[in-house]
């Protein structure tokens, strides 16, 4: 079963990882990756910009639900799943708050850690999300896309 | 071929997201294409004699993703009338 919401609200993970295993019982391990906004000093380290409080998500509504629905398809037909949710959040968020859930369920350990790392490592790179940082002095940026990320998603082929 | 009107071309909607979005300066058009722009590619070389906005946000090309009809796009995709055709900054989200 895929499972994907893209929601302002907030997700409870011992909630989904219920809905994910109800009713089943080969089921031998589930992967899940939290993804949350963290509180760092903002793109100038020398202190002349003041630290980021909170993030808005922008996405592209429509795309977003197709993008992650061809991301866990790619997951399903790697790996034998159980089911697999992803949930992301959009909106205004703060340092703390939840970003993003991915859950991957199989029968044995490898395929379920390693198709939540594929998961994670494709949703960063496939799936129209922005994040546009604020500062505490209110200017804010859009977040620029990372090399290192698309080697994450690269080393899946 | 739907919606086509004279010698004009077809009829696509543009959405803008991000920065992109902030430098056009609406999020949303609805254009009837001129006949020689019948590509993502072209489309671009005609959006940034659009005004100012429209210049500014499509200054560096290599900056700037495509999608047509909600897939990822190449500048060489070829446009239909009806076609949704989104501009955006490579993604940041997860």
């Amino acid at each position: 079963m895929v499972r994907i919401k893209v929601q302002s609200e907030d997700f409870d993970t011992g909630a989904e990882i219920a809905t994910l295993t109800a009713g089943r019982t080969d089921i031998g391990g589930i992967g899940c990756f939290i993804g949350t906004v963290r509180d760092h000093p903002g793109p100038v380290s020398d202190g002349s910009k003041p630290p980021v409080s909170a993030m808005t998500l922008e996405h592209y509504p429509g795309m977003t639900e197709r993008a992650i629905g061809k991301i866990t398809a790619e997951a399903e037909a790697r790996w034998a799943l159980l089911g697999c949710t992803v949930i992301h959040r959009v909106g205004r968020l703060c340092a703390g708050d939840n970003i993003v859930l991915v859950l991957a369920a199989a029968a044995h350990r490898q395929a379920a850690l390693d198709a939540t790392a594929f998961l994670i490592d494709w949703l960063k790179t496939k799936a129209p999300f922005w994040k546009r940082e604020e500062f505490e002095d209110g200017t804010g940026t859009w977040v620029d896309a990372r090399d290192d990320d698309d080697a994450a998603a690269a080393r899946w082929g | 071929m739907t919606g086509q009107t004279g010698d004009a071309g077809p009829r696509l909607t543009i959405l803008y997201f991000a920065w992109l979005r902030e430098r056009v300066g609406m999020s949303e058009e609805s254009l009837l294409l001129p006949p020689d722009v019948n590509t993502v590619g072209t489309l671009v070389d005609w959006l940034v004699t659009r005004g100012p906005g429209h210049a500014a946000a499509f200054q560096n090309r290599r900056a700037i993703r495509c999608a047509v009809n909600q897939e990822f796009a190449e500048p060489s995709q070829i446009l239909a009338a009806g076609d949704e055709v989104a501009f955006f900054p490579p993604v940041t989200g997860g």
